[in-house]
């Protein structure tokens, strides 16, 4: 039975395996889930995907913010006439079954009028009859089923921002009018106004002006409205003398409208139109293939994201309140449940304080608190309830005056120029210089021609190719990435993260793993009943550690404890037959002040202490050939907020030099780092809020995450902890990326070399223009996509391996 | 033959039209999201009704 899977989230039935309808479940939180979908017809949830579900995580009073009015409104999308409309965010939304139960809320309450599901932003928009169902039972609702809304700060703060849409408009714009065009510019390409014998088709010939201004009209919105960002960037360029590659795009652009307005104003030939709003096409193509962003990862979090948004106050009158947490004020008294974050610097007044610190410094170790003990905004509250006296604003706490330095608000993208620009600087001083020298010549030689030559290397040289090389490849690489575990913000990433000399590595959670513990017991040996009596002990609790332990020692028989205890906070008490035992922290079980640090579980069996098992991070496994794979190509840096403990265990297993820093602060970390910069770029893997102000920093900041979809602090990369050694490989991969795109302008360069012979030999004509331009763009895309895609393979069989 | 203008008077037309039910759908905000719909098409019979005898009859044991 042990072996048996829970129906409803997959997880092994170790434990209370519970019997429910011939299936087995985890607990009972997942069979809740299956009766409450059994009750309403909603059993297909199942069908579709199997054990889809998640474990209920349900806190009692979590919601609680969810009744000050101020919170609601500023939720709500939509409120009138009884009837609400909010958007939640599904973190653990991960399949279609989830698509589809939250599409089916109204089947659990007949208040929900409709809900719509958005999964790639993991969000569900649901619209309810405000009358018989408050917005904080819909919240309760959707925990209860295992699709805890997480709602933070950020949601709150956030004005409703209009969704970007304009390039989708313009490449509509661009594409409508470049295929009326070409249909237009038929009879031009096969000659049919001259019927290929010089005599002209009577007809058409009549039409001939017809025709070229409807290609007028149609390429006025091609060149005002879609090549817009173009002409913007070029300005922008010029103006901080930087010779980007939209300064030769813009001036092809320009050109080409211009001089076909002239021809055919002139009636001197039928203009370049088809080639200009091809041309755009294409650019805006480009441009959009490498946009593609996961929407449901987030990259620029800050507090905001981990903090509630509503706190309890407890009023002087001794009454709880719901307030806003930007309405803390020095002196309140506040309420902090079992695994809330604490949101303000404070004084512990009442309560049993067992504060995980992990967002702030990286360790995992949980610290008790004692009355009077001051607690620091970020910290995680396990164990019951404590009350707080805030002594400063939220704003002002130690964590969030982090996100004041100005490693946070400079952007990266802005600072590096990209491999394009650099190669468009040279390009542009080329195309201008052939084109005054072959200009000048032209005016020596037959001054009739000079203007047509003149136009002619300005349109052919437009580098529409080399413009999209960059956004093919990167696209590419930024698809293959995100297959292999490797989230990345955005294309300029990769470019940067070809360019790394420097690897600085975090160490709790990002060398160590959050969820493979070795576990080793110190002290006196326990006999057999004693093992049992833990064992059956350990069944009885729920609290993590406890299930821990549960799963790594030895199989007992169970038996039925005569009395369990839990104490939270403290641990946990147990007895059978006339003997007990006590297990939990040292100062529960009377052991004696070790000052260690790590975490540990005491034992005490009827009136003797025992001994304690000891919890090590364990490191993931496959570090050390990773490092040895890196140190060939990067110099390494370990940067930790812990004490220097694992000092010599590193040392052992990594022989070579390599500099490790202990009892960093955020604040060292993101100096650290800052000077590192100086001499060379530096990529930064962490992950905690500890290392935000680094990850920042940094040129390129990784945050390794367990689950990508929960956690994770402001980064421009996001790694799954699963892919962490193939942290080598991904760099390789993004160095490869660059000699592509290299390679890509040289096959670019070629056309341009074809097309320039036509420009200086004053023979161009718009149909050369029109064939040859689309085709370097696709040969170039075709290539490029080939490249990375050989690349991709190659990477994907070396992971299977 | 001014049947041209009328010809293409209509080709403009009709490609205007497309080119009007492709902003509306936009505006609509048919092309923010292009996964869920893909899989919610493939949605539609698995609703049960549930029958009062199925919840009576299943009893809960822990072991």
């Amino acid at each position: 039975m042990s072996t048996a899977n829970c129906y409803h989230c997959g997880d092994p039935c170790n434990r209370k395996t519970v019997r429910f309808d011939d299936k087995a479940f985890c607990c009972h939180g997942c069979k809740t889930v299956y009766e409450i979908f059994k009750d309403n017809g909603l059993q297909g949830y199942y069908e579709l995907e199997t054990a889809a579900g998640s474990t209920p995580v349900v806190i009692a009073n979590k919601f609680d913010f969810l009744e000050n009015q101020d919170v609601i409104d500023k939720l709500l999308d939509f409120n009138e006439g009884g009837i609400q409309v909010v958007q939640f965010h599904i973190p653990q939304m991960h399949c279609s079954s989830c698509i589809w139960v939250l599409e089916n809320l109204n089947r659990l309450h007949t208040s929900i009028k409709g809900s719509q599901v958005n999964f790639p932003k993991r969000k569900v928009r649901i619209t309810f009859e405000s009358e018989k169902l408050e917005l904080k039972e819909l919240a309760v609702l959707l925990a209860r089923i295992g699709y805890e809304p997480g709602i933070v700060l950020a949601d709150y703060s956030k004005s409703k921002k209009k969704v970007e849409r304009s390039l989708i408009y313009k490449l509509g714009v661009a594409g409508f009018s470049f295929g009326n065009v070409m249909l237009l510019s038929f009879p031009e390409y096969l000659d049919l106004y001259t019927n290929g014998t010089g005599v002209h088709e009577f007809w058409l010939d009549q039409y001939k002006t017809f025709f070229r201004w409807l290609m007028f009209a149609f390429s006025l919105p091609v060149v005002f409205y879609a090549s817009q960002d173009y002409f913007r960037a070029a300005l922008k360029g010029i103006r901080s003398r930087l010779l980007n590659i939209d300064v030769p795009i813009a001036l092809g652009i320009l050109t080409l409208f211009l001089r076909s307005t002239i021809d055919i104003l002139f009636d001197l030939g039928s203009g370049f139109f088809d080639s200009l709003t091809g041309l755009v096409f294409f650019l805006l193509v480009g441009r959009f293939f490498q946009q593609k962003t996961y929407a449901h990862l987030s990259f620029e979090r800050d507090y905001k994201s981990y903090f509630p948004i509503g706190v309890t106050r407890i009023r002087e009158d001794g009454k709880e309140e719901n307030i806003e947490i930007y309405k803390i004020k020095q002196g309140d008294r506040l309420l902090v449940r079992n695994q809330e974050i604490i949101p303000v610097d404070g004084i512990l007044n009442t309560g049993n304080a067992q504060i995980d610190y992990s967002f702030v410094t990286g360790e995992s170790a949980v610290v008790p608190k004692f009355s009077g003990d001051k607690l620091f905004a970020g910290g995680k509250q396990l164990g019951g309830v404590i009350a707080l006296e805030a002594l400063k604003s939220v704003s002002q706490s130690y964590l969030t005056q982090l996100w004041g330095n100005a490693a946070f608000s400079k952007k990266k993208e802005m600072e590096s120029q990209t491999v394009t620009d650099t190669i468009g600087k040279r390009f542009t001083l080329a195309v201008l210089t052939l084109a005054t020298v072959a200009t000048a010549f032209w005016l020596w030689y037959e001054p009739s021609k000079a203007l047509n030559v003149f136009t002619a290397v300005l349109i052919i040289a437009c580098p529409c190719a080399i413009a999209l090389a960059a956004p093919f490849t990167l696209g590419n690489l930024l698809r293959i990435f995100g297959r292999n575990g490797f989230y990345l913000k955005d294309t300029h990433t990769i470019e940067r993260l070809a360019k790394i000399a420097t690897v600085v590595f975090d160490k709790t959670g990002t060398l160590t793993s959050n969820t493979g513990n070795t576990v080793f017991y110190e002290g006196m040996e326990l006999s057999e009943a004693e093992a049992s009596l833990l064992k059956n002990t350990l069944r009885a609790s729920n609290h993590p550690l406890s299930r821990e332990l549960y799963g790594i020692l030895d199989d007992h028989q169970i038996m039925t404890l005569d009395d369990f205890t839990e104490h939270t906070g403290k641990g946990i008490q147990g007895s059978l037959d006339g003997h007990s035992i006590k297990l939990g922290s040292a100062t529960f079980t009377g052991a004696l002040k070790d000052g260690c640090t790590e975490t540990s579980v005491h034992i005490r069996t009827d009136e003797t202490y025992r001994g304690r098992f000891v919890f090590k991070s364990a490191y993931r496994t496959g570090l050390v050939s990773l490092f040895n794979q890196l140190k060939a190509n990067f110099s390494l840096v370990i940067l930790s907020g812990d004490t220097d403990g694992e000092r010599t265990k590193l040392e052992k297993m990594f022989p070579f030099k390599l500099p490790m820093l202990f009892n960093q602060k955020p604040e060292h970390k993101l100096d650290f780092v800052q000077q590192l910069q100086q001499k060379q770029k530096v990529m930064m893997v962490g992950d905690g809020l500890n290392d935000a102000g680094a990850l920042a920093q940094s040129d390129v900041g990784v945050a390794v995450s367990e689950n990508i979809n929960v956690f994770s602090p402001a980064c421009d990369a996001i790694l799954d902890a699963k892919r962490f050694v193939q942290l080598s490989d991904f760099l390789k991969l993004a160095k490869k990326g660059m000699t592509i795109i290299k390679l890509s302008f040289l096959l670019s360069l070629c056309y341009n070399v074809i097309g320039l012979y036509f420009a200086l030999s004053g023979q161009l004509q718009p149909v050369i223009a029109a064939i040859l331009m689309p085709l370097s763009s696709i040969s170039i895309v075709v290539f490029t996509t080939l490249a990375t895609g050989f690349l991709g393979r190659k990477l994907q069989r070396k992971m299977e391996v | 033959m001014s049947v041209i203008y009328v010809l293409l008077t209509i080709s403009v037309c009709v490609a205007l039209v497309f080119f009007a039910a492709f902003v509306f759908s936009v505006r609509k905000g048919q092309y923010d999201d292009s996964y869920t719909p893909s899989v919610r098409m493939l949605f539609e019979d698995e609703l049960v009704e549930p029958t009062a005898k199925d919840n009576n009859q299943n009893k809960t044991q822990t072991d």
